[in-house]
């Protein structure tokens, strides 16, 4: 894991509760500049409710978000300039081309020298012979890529990727992953990354987190993390998360 | 960070592109409306030769249903570009970005100026091509009135708006209705006195009744002949009601959208905001 001289992402006591469930309880967690952290979990464990609240789009009911320094509820747009996002669930609009969504998404952010960026962005995702064509009718493939490029268009502090890789296909996966690394490498770049490929979590995130119900379950690095927790793989102690999380929890206080 | 114009104009930008790559949005601003100053104008013409010369029902009958479809247009004009909001799933994309809820609704006042515009001067145009409409008799007066009209159709679609906001794309079909719902009210073919007492004071509080009347006051004291002054500050006086009242509108619906906007982030509408989910 590289070391961490100042925190681009720190969330602090955060909580969301809906009626009677706590969707997310109490959550504490930091994202270092270069870091890529996992936030694993079965689903309704608190993953998207967690990434919601730091893009801004949901509000906690208790807690604090700071990106890049700035307090999210009291300085959202300085620290939503400063985020940006791609989601299997986030499509950009089918009916304007990659070039216009990347414009229009561009003065959003109000990145400068945009048309530069753009031509630069093209190129970085392979994009160029699709700058004409309009975002619904490329492959899914073809989306992530102009979701990432979108995501990547103006140089965020902190990146949230919810399973950036979910509807690709391994060879297409393991090259965005490989972008993704160089990216984070090269602009220093917090990233939040959750997926269920646990191959892949292993492969490209520094550190994870295992969510249930809302909750910090396990924290550590991916590669150890497992035999720590005396399973043989990844996706073992995944597994074993889902199902039985109070004797994880358990074996977690004892030690 | 202020207010930025770049990101209002980021939401021009993308209404202009949509409308650029279809003709079937580009239809629609002018088809409905040419129907309209087809119809009304061979209605006004039959008006005409019944009466004799007594009455001009051009610019009386002809002339207001050509602003009511300036109203109507303003209002469509902001609903359909929040529209391709929802139709394209996109307020996650947009609310989790640096765009406020003031540099939102101003894009989409923006793109509404930019269309309704077009589907005045196609109006305009053929009313006074094909029916010879002039609206030269209300002097100075037309441009407070088109002013009081364009308030009042963004406040009708910001309300739209936030209707479908906090009720859910299925909502959208409460949008359509609603010119038809106030145009009774609205005075747009007949005075206001017409109108039973109870509809009277709902007229009272609708904008869009301050401007038929005072085009009716200008009209009167030109076909009466010796005092046209005298219908201009009238209407003067109804234009000056009918702003007041757009502009407390304006507000309100400013307002209403911007409560619904944090309801839903409240409650994570937003985060999930589809067919499937909000309905």
């Amino acid at each position: 894991m590289p070391a961490r001289a100042t925190t681009i992402l720190s969330v602090s006591h955060l909580c969301k509760q809906y009626g009677a469930v706590r969707a997310v309880d109490d959550l504490s967690f930091e994202v270092g500049p270069r870091e890529i952290l996992g936030l694993l979990g079965p689903n309704g464990a608190g993953k998207t409710t967690t990434i919601n609240m730091i893009l801004g789009v949901l509000e906690p009911t208790a807690g604090s978000i700071t990106i890049d320094g700035c307090d999210l509820a009291r300085r959202r747009r300085q620290a939503l300039g400063r985020t940006n996002f791609a989601a299997v669930y986030a499509p950009l609009p089918g009916n304007l081309t990659v070039g216009q969504n990347l414009r229009i998404f561009g003065m959003l952010y109000a990145v400068p020298r945009l048309s530069d960026r753009i031509e630069a962005i093209l190129d970085e995702f392979d994009l160029r012979r699709f700058r004409n064509t309009k975002c619904g009718v490329l492959s899914s493939g073809e989306q992530t890529r102009v979701a990432l490029a979108k995501a990547m268009l103006n140089e965020p502090r902190l990146l949230l990727l919810d399973e950036p890789t979910a509807s690709l296909d391994p060879a297409i996966a393991r090259e965005i992953r490989a972008m993704i690394r160089a990216f984070a490498e090269r602009t220093g770049v917090g990233v939040l990354w959750t997926s269920h490929n646990m191959i892949e979590v292993a492969e490209v995130c520094h550190r994870v987190l295992f969510l249930s119900h809302g909750k910090i379950l396990l924290e550590g690095d991916p590669r150890t993390l497992p035999r720590e927790n005396d399973h043989e793989t990844l996706e073992d102690l995944f597994v074993a998360v889902a199902r039985e999380p109070l004797t994880i929890r358990g074996a977690q206080e004892e030690k | 960070m202020m207010f930025s114009m770049r990101r209002t104009g980021a939401l021009l930008l993308r209404q202009l592109y949509l409308l650029r790559g279809s003709p079937t949005r580009i239809v629609p601003l002018f088809a409905w409306v040419g129907i309209d100053i087809v119809l009304w104008g061979f209605i006004t013409r039959y008006l005409n030769s019944v009466s004799g010369a007594r009455f001009n029902f051009v610019p009386a009958l002809l002339g207001a249903v050509l602003l009511w479809d300036f109203v109507v247009r303003v209002m469509q004009g902001i609903t359909t570009a929040f529209l391709e909001d929802v139709w394209s799933r996109n307020f996650l994309n947009l609310f989790a970005s640096p765009l406020s809820v003031s540099e939102y609704l101003s894009g989409l006042v923006v793109s509404s100026i930019a269309t309704s515009s077009v589907g005045l001067a196609g109006m305009v145009a053929l009313a006074t091509l094909a029916f010879g409409l002039t609206f030269l008799g209300y002097g100075a007066m037309l441009g407070a009135f088109l002013l009081v009209l364009f308030l009042f159709g963004i406040s009708l679609g910001i309300f739209g708006s936030a209707l479908v906001l906090r009720f859910g794309p299925p909502a959208e079909w409460f949008i359509w209705p609603i010119p038809a719902f106030i145009s009774p009210f609205a005075c747009v073919f007949y005075p206001l006195a017409t109108l039973p007492h109870w509809m009277q004071w709902i007229a009272r509080v609708i904008p869009a009744s301050y401007v038929f009347e005072g085009m009716r006051a200008i009209l009167a004291r030109q076909v009466g002949g010796p005092a046209p002054a005298a219908g201009h500050a009238l209407a003067a006086t109804h234009l000056i009601a009918g702003t007041v009242l757009a502009l407390v509108y304006l507000l309100m619906m400013g307002r209403a959208f911007t409560s619904v906007y944090r309801h839903a982030v409240r409650t994570g509408l937003i985060a999930r905001y589809s067919a499937e989910t909000v309905s």
